[in-house]
């Protein structure tokens, strides 16, 4: 039997296992974990639009999803879920010029888990000794719990609640988290806790001191410029906002 | 932030401190019953217990919480009977490291027992040594070695074990964060600074873990 000279082989293997180049044809979004639902579903309506596009989604906590670009990930679309986050983009240079809009709006709200006996209704019950646990975003990571944090602070709770707190990754651990029981109430957008209406039960709408919208830009290394300037205009047309309508969120 | 990183490598080391000393009376007890008994199921057992050396954490910190979390039947036991709850606990992060690392103890303890010659068990026994002198005067002695290789084993894998004490034990600061998932949490929320620092925390702690494991196992060597 001929051998294949082993630099020949190993080639071939390392060949193999060279991540595929990002398709030409890919946009990549990366988006703010509650955006998930929502986003899949324009994902597809997107596609049957621009065929031959494929849309690849990155969900996670808005600053996660920052810190990755940052660190040069081939992202082509960054919507977060708070200014702050997205500033931050601005102030790295990684966004492309004049690309920046909010495209929705959406409401922060305090869950229980639906079996839930303690009777919360307002902020101020949190401080009750039977409640030993709050999930609530990590304020250095996932806008919601920046949010979170804003309005606890102003309600004059959040030195009694900090102690109780378990920073959830993103806005769907704290939801899961308290779908799950394991606290005694959490802080979700509206949107994430109706798609978990039989496991959770809203008991308040948090005023929140800024307003919570959604910015989306383009990110300027993107490969993929073009699908993400129609993306950008595709999400606020009347189709894509009536989707978005559809999952909870309300126009900008 | 400079406080809070000693506490959370006190936290660390706490962790994985209680889980090596779990593992090792654990490993040594069902490595000597995999290695000197026969009874049926045997390699099965073996099997299921190495299971969280190749399942993803993630799948282990799952299965974790359908056990142990506060709807799970172990835990909603725990719960109502002692009012005891695990998820959220520096305890919950503990059994996690433990769980996780103790394929790397059982595998090394049923070897180092395997390999102990049966008949220098024997002639003891003649010389009129009890069952449990036998086990403790010379079938461990002649195993040490072994057993504290995997013993060192799982507390390196405890020191950085990750996704399942995440799942399981939560990101509380101070109280379960421990290193690895202060690395992560740094690195997601774009601070670089507190990343960088952790890791060389944490590089220096594990260089030191290892240079301790070189001089407590002189045996190498000498092995046979």
């Amino acid at each position: 039997m001929k051998h294949t000279p082993l630099r020949h082989r190993v080639g071939v293997a390392l060949l193999a296992l060279a991540p595929l180049a990002a398709n030409a044809a890919d946009l990549t979004v990366s988006a703010a974990a509650s955006l998930t639902n929502a986003f899949k579903e324009l994902g597809a309506a997107f596609e049957a639009q621009n065929p031959g596009t494929t849309v690849v989604f990155n969900f996670a906590a808005s600053d996660a999803l920052l810190a990755q670009i940052v660190k040069g990930a081939p992202a082509d679309v960054f919507a977060s879920a708070d200014q702050e986050a997205m500033a931050k983009a601005d102030a790295q240079k990684v966004l492309a010029a004049g690309s920046r809009r909010n495209f929705v709006s959406n409401s922060l709200v305090m869950i229980v888990p639906s079996d839930s006996m303690l009777g919360l209704k307002r902020l101020a019950d949190l401080q009750k000794t039977e409640v030993k646990r709050v999930a609530i975003g990590n304020p250095a990571s996932a806008p919601v719990g920046r949010y979170t944090k804003g309005s606890l602070v102003a309600a004059k709770v959040w030195a009694a609640v900090e102690p109780k707190a378990v920073m959830a990754q993103s806005v769907r651990q704290a939801l899961d988290y308290v779908a799950r029981g394991e606290v005694e109430a959490g802080f979700v957008y509206s949107t994430d806790a109706a798609i978990m209406k039989d496991k959770v039960k809203v008991v308040a709408t948090i005023p929140t001191e800024a307003a919570i919208t959604y910015p989306i830009a383009a990110v300027s290394t993107g490969p993929n410029p073009d699908a993400a300037r129609k993306w950008l205009d595709f999400v606020v047309t009347s189709a894509a906002q009536a989707v978005l309508a559809r999952h909870g969120f309300s126009k900008p | 932030m400079d406080t809070s990183v000693w506490i959370t490598l006190a936290l660390t080391l706490k962790v994985a401190g209680c889980a090596t000393a779990i593992n090792l009376v654990l490993g040594v007890a069902v490595g000597w019953l995999l290695a000197r008994r026969q009874f049926i199921g045997r390699e099965f057992l073996d099997a299921v217990l190495t299971l969280p050396l190749v399942l993803p954490p993630t799948v282990m910190g799952y299965y974790l919480l359908v056990v142990i979390g506060k709807r799970g039947w172990l835990g909603h036991w725990l719960q109502q009977t002692f009012g005891v709850n695990l998820i959220f606990t520096w305890q919950g992060a503990v059994i996690a490291a433990t769980i996780v690392a103790f394929p790397l103890v059982l595998k090394s303890a049923r070897t180092a027992f395997e390999s102990v010659d049966p008949q220098l068990e024997k002639a003891a026994r003649v010389l009129g040594l009890s069952e449990w002198s036998v086990f403790f005067r010379v079938t461990i002695p002649m195993a040490w070695p072994g057993i504290l290789a995997g013993v060192l084993l799982v507390f390196a894998r405890s020191l950085g074990e990750f996704g399942a004490t995440l799942m399981v034990a939560g990101s509380i600061p101070g109280r379960t964060q421990t290193l690895s998932i202060a690395v992560y949490e740094a690195v997601q929320a774009g601070q670089d600074d507190t990343a960088n620092f952790l890791v060389a925390i944490t590089s220096i702690t594990c260089i030191a873990v290892l240079l301790a494991a070189g001089r407590l196992a002189p045996g190498r060597p000498q092995l046979r």
